[in-house]
């Protein structure tokens, strides 16, 4: 009996209903993908949603795993702060879809300072936070001054963006190729101090960016959740009105919450293109998708600063993944292809999370009908309201 | 000169028929943030329809099954909004935004298999379609297709239909006061499903103008650079109402034209500006154009908000 009642409220805690809703998303996006590739081509799609799952995994070697693994990692820490830039915004009652052309002024203005002004790393880092945060606050003004809603104006700046440092950084570029110079040959001291974790990954791009992203996520949920400026942000995103009549002020809470968002997209691009991982290809037409699977990212962690760790991790493994597919039958976008669905399957979370309600309330009023039955026949009582609570 | 009002011609096409998908579907109750996505569906299945075409086929059978291969594929494409955010109450900026990424990776996924299934060496996703698009021209050797006839149709269309039918006018009372609307006897949801459907057939439609703009062969990773969103730009500066919306898609259509084509015209290649700015131009003119605009914006009350019976 005891025991009983702990499941129910261990069902009923919204953290618990998210995580499953989170791994719901993952398994259904896992399965349709797999589906697309049965139908592609019957004979490798064991193979290739493997090969997915796996990343690097793939290698039978422990050395050139952890390697690897290194890499997938320095590729999901620009990840993580994408995505607390998009729930950052979120939990404010904005849609940061600008985070992409955030991240590509932090990208822009962090190697402009690194190859043409030779600053050392922490002043390129700051330079990308204030880019972004520029940018960002640009949207937030429109937002609370012109009333242009963030989503359009955030995608109109984003392709601004894009064309503009390809023109700035077309100055830094190398004579033969489409791409930045490379950082460790033009400019060592820009590069983000390894801390000794490239011995340990034995790879050289692996530095300060990880342990530096998780402090920040820490940090964002102390923000939002326990000072009383995070409390002023989200009563103004819950109701700008009523904020304003309990004397925030809502304005300027909209403008500092695109102004947070974007310096945290912005950071993220410093945080991969600092490492020397990339170089930034002046020619390309396509925004970089860090932006956007940060939206992925921000939702399949549920909205949590912490969960967004584990989710940015999840999305950049598999899309990593997506390089080991057998190019003769199937296109590495399929992890593309997953991820976007991972993305639409999160609309559902909240149906997911009142299903899921349902199905508790529905079980203690089951409870509270037929209590005094044995424990041995409640056990089994219970099992078969679960399945009529999934049918209601 | 007539190189710029081709081009001009062509992007308006595009931006008014995605423009009107979007208000229709916004006079529903229902923000379609992914007609990007659903323009690079809709594109997939005209640019099928053309490849698959046999060879020998009437020009004008050629137009109408493109047509309405297009409309189809966007159309089926948003049904994927139409039952998140009807059925199941999904936060529709969220849904679309996947759909805008679902819609470019699932037509590389698909035209990449297709290519390789072919030929194994193949591994791009690129159709081209060179001597189908013939069909679609009014004029040989121009820019000038049957698109902006079809697309002056539709636009009288969407006129009619939104002021002039007790459909549409019954579809913007849900877009204004569901609930209202439903105690009346309209069927609300049946009713955004329509503008959902709508939307999806004319974004569609405005893919397949999109990817014939000009080339005669596309590679579907491009997605549509953005269009999508320069036409719900469009569909704001045009108040939501269609006749606005095909004067304002002309204005953003020269603009975006203008990158095209400026090259050819001496006056501006002379002048000292990088290429870079007239690619930003259509952005920038957009959001100037939204930033003195917004302010007294007639959007649809209840878009952006699920139906909720529930709620008087």
């Amino acid at each position: 009996m005891k025991e009983k009642k702990r499941t129910t409220a261990f069902l009923a805690r919204p953290g618990v209903q998210t995580f499953i809703s989170s791994l719901l998303c993952i398994i259904l996006g896992l399965f349709i993908g797999f589906i697309a590739l049965l139908i592609i081509n019957p004979g490798g799609a064991v193979k290739g949603i493997l090969n997915v799952i796996q990343n690097f995994m793939y290698y039978p070697s422990q050395a050139v795993r952890i390697k690897y693994f290194g890499q997938t990692l320095v590729k999901a820490a620009p990840l993580v702060m994408c995505s607390l830039s998009v729930l950052f915004a979120y939990k404010v009652g904005l849609f940061n879809i600008g985070a992409a052309g955030q991240y590509v002024v932090g990208a822009g203005a962090s190697l402009y300072c690194a190859l043409a002004l030779h600053m050392p790393w922490y002043i390129c880092l700051l330079a990308a936070i204030a880019a972004g945060a520029l940018l960002g606050a640009l949207s937030g003004l429109l937002k609370a001054y012109r009333n242009v809603n963030e989503v359009i104006s955030c995608i109109m700046l984003n392709w601004i963006s894009l064309y503009a440092v390809n023109t700035l950084l077309g100055q830094v570029k190398e004579a033969a190729s489409p791409y930045t110079k490379s950082l460790s040959s033009t400019n060592k001291s820009a590069l983000l101090p390894n801390m000794g974790l490239n011995v340990i990954f034995k790879d050289d791009y692996v530095t300060l960016a990880i342990p530096l992203v998780i402090v920040v996520a820490v940090l964002i949920y102390i923000v939002l959740e326990k000072t009383r400026l995070g409390y002023e942000l989200q009563a103004t995103g819950a109701n700008k009105a009523a904020a304003k009549y309990a004397g925030m002020r809502e304005n300027r809470n909209l403008i500092l919450t695109m102004a947070i968002s974007g310096g945290l997209a912005g950071m993220g691009a410093a945080l991969l293109y600092l490492t020397g991982f990339e170089q930034w290809s002046v020619t390309q037409s396509s925004l970089p998708g860090m932006g956007f699977n940060g939206i992925a990212a921000a939702f399949l962690g549920g909205l949590s600063p912490i969960g967004s760790i584990f989710s940015s991790y999840f999305i950049q493994h598999i899309t990593s993944g997506g390089a080991y597919v057998d190019k003769t039958m199937y296109a590495a976008q399929i992890s593309d292809f997953i991820s976007s669905l991972i993305i639409y399957l999160c609309g559902f979370v909240l149906f997911f999370r009142h299903f899921m309600a349902g199905m508790v309330e529905a079980r203690e009023a089951k409870k509270a009908k037929g209590s005094g039955s044995g424990a041995a026949s409640e056990t089994d009582g219970d099992s078969s309201s679960d399945k009529k609570g999934g049918e209601a | 000169m007539l190189l710029l009002v081709q081009y001009t011609l062509v992007f308006a096409s595009v931006l008014t028929l995605v423009a009107l998908g979007g208000c229709f579907s916004e006079h529903s109750g229902v923000i379609n943030i992914g007609l990007e996505g659903i323009m690079v569906i809709g594109a997939l299945g005209g640019a099928l329809a053309m490849k698959f075409m046999p060879p020998g086929t009437p020009a004008p059978l050629i137009l109408l099954l493109v047509t309405l291969a297009a409309a189809l594929a966007g159309m089926l494409y948003s049904l994927l909004l139409a039952v998140a955010a009807i059925n199941f109450k999904a936060d529709q900026t969220l849904v679309g935004t996947a759909m805008n990424l679902l819609g470019t990776a699932a037509a590389t996924v698909f035209v990449k298999a297709m290519n390789t299934a072919r030929d194994v060496s193949n591994v791009s996703a690129t159709i081209e379609y060179i001597e189908q698009k013939k069909a679609l021209l009014i004029v040989d050797g121009t820019e000038f297709n049957w698109f902006m006839v079809i697309t002056v149709i539709v636009l009288i269309g969407a006129y009619v239909v939104l002021y002039k039918t007790r459909f549409g006018l019954r579809l913007m009372a849900c877009g204004e006061h569901p609930q209202a609307a439903d105690s009346v006897g309209i069927n609300v949801y049946r009713m955004r499903y329509a503008g959902v459907l709508i939307s999806g057939a004319l974004g569609g439609l405005g893919g397949i103008v999109y990817i014939t703009a000009g080339v005669s062969a596309w590679r579907f990773e491009y997605g549509v650079a953005g269009f999508g969103f320069l036409a719900l730009a469009v569909m704001i500066f045009g108040q939501w109402k269609p006749l606005h919306i095909a004067l304002a898609a002309l204005l953003f259509g020269l603009f975006r034209a203008l990158s095209n084509v400026y090259s050819g015209f001496d006056v501006l290649a002379s002048l000292p500006i990088p290429s870079a700015v007239y690619n930003m131009l259509p952005y920038i003119v957009s959001l100037i154009v939204l930033t003195f605009t917004s302010q007294k914006s007639r959007a649809p009350k209840a878009e952006g908000i699920p139906y909720d019976k529930g709620l008087r």
